[in-house]
């Protein structure tokens, strides 16, 4: 079969020759090949991201790692297919085909390493801040800016806004896990603790605490 | 920098512009390979590195993504 190498993307940017070479593949009508080559790339990224992180699992918790690898080339896979006419050729083929294997290998890690772990979902937690203005080594202008970051959390945030700073930065929630529990995804999660963050800081500098 | 400074420093997160965590994701990978190309991968995308300051998740993603980049 004769196809035709796509030199650019289609914004005109050059793509180096291996990830024409991978696009064309896989866009290719008889593209298993491609395909299972690729998986086996993803595979091999999966493989090492679930075994670098198994340190955080339970002790006991008996999970399959090279199931949980599998899952995550499976999802990549289809990711990525779905995505093919999204890669610019800012990166290498591979290089942004791992990424997606890597996200999904560490979300399915960090969840199942707080599977069986509360998460307290408490906008009242904030008040441990309180617990930490005063004690004996801490200098004045940290004790006041504590005191005023209290105040602040108090009065200018929203309740789950404060949910979510509590939760990600007193309790090291992973925010991916924060965002399953609260049945969202990571970049709503990060949003609520952005607009906390700019809140706090915009009354912070209006108390002239910070610039 | 003590743990009270640590923990102000989580509460505030960076002062700077930074992107979104799709942004980011979207960016992550020419980010990656222009650092360990040893390009000024900050000069490349702005308010990637504030974002990776403030956002755990997505840190961790850009370590993952460098470090496996090393041994593949």
């Amino acid at each position: 079969m004769i196809v035709t190498l796509p030199s650019s993307c289609p914004d005109g940017r050059t793509l180096d020759a291996e990830s024409r070479v991978w696009l064309t593949r896989l866009r290719a009508a008889d593209r298993d090949r491609a395909v299972g080559e690729l998986h086996g790339l993803l595979m091999g990224a999966a493989r090492h991201e679930v075994n670098r992180r198994s340190r955080s699992l339970p002790p006991g918790s008996g999970v399959d790692l090279d199931d949980l690898a599998r899952q995550s080339a499976d999802d990549a896979l289809l990711a990525i297919l779905r995505k093919l006419d999204d890669f610019r050729g800012d990166s290498r083929f591979t290089t942004w085909a791992y990424k997606f294997a890597l996200l999904e290998a560490g979300v399915k890690m960090r969840r199942r390493a707080w599977q069986d772990r509360e998460v307290a979902l408490d906008d009242d937690a904030w008040l441990r801040i309180a617990d930490r203005v005063g004690t004996p080594d801490q200098d004045a202008e940290t004790r006041e800016l504590l005191r005023a970051i209290g105040v602040a959390i108090e009065t200018s945030l929203t309740p789950h806004q404060r949910t979510v700073l509590v939760a990600i930065t007193l309790d090291d929630v992973p925010i991916d896990v924060l965002a399953e529990r609260m049945n969202t995804n990571r970049g709503a999660i990060y949003k609520a603790l952005h607009d906390a963050r700019r809140k706090l800081r915009a009354e912070l500098a209006a108390g002239g605490h910070v610039r | 920098m003590t743990d009270d400074r640590v923990l102000i420093a989580r509460l505030l997160g960076p002062s700077e512009l930074e992107l979104s965590c799709e942004a980011c994701f979207e960016e992550i990978d020419r980010y990656v390979e222009a650092q360990l190309g040893g390009d000024d991968a900050d000069l490349l995308v702005p308010g990637m590195a504030a974002h990776l300051e403030g956002c755990p998740a997505c840190r961790e993603d850009r370590d993952s993504l460098a470090g496996w980049l090393r041994v593949a």
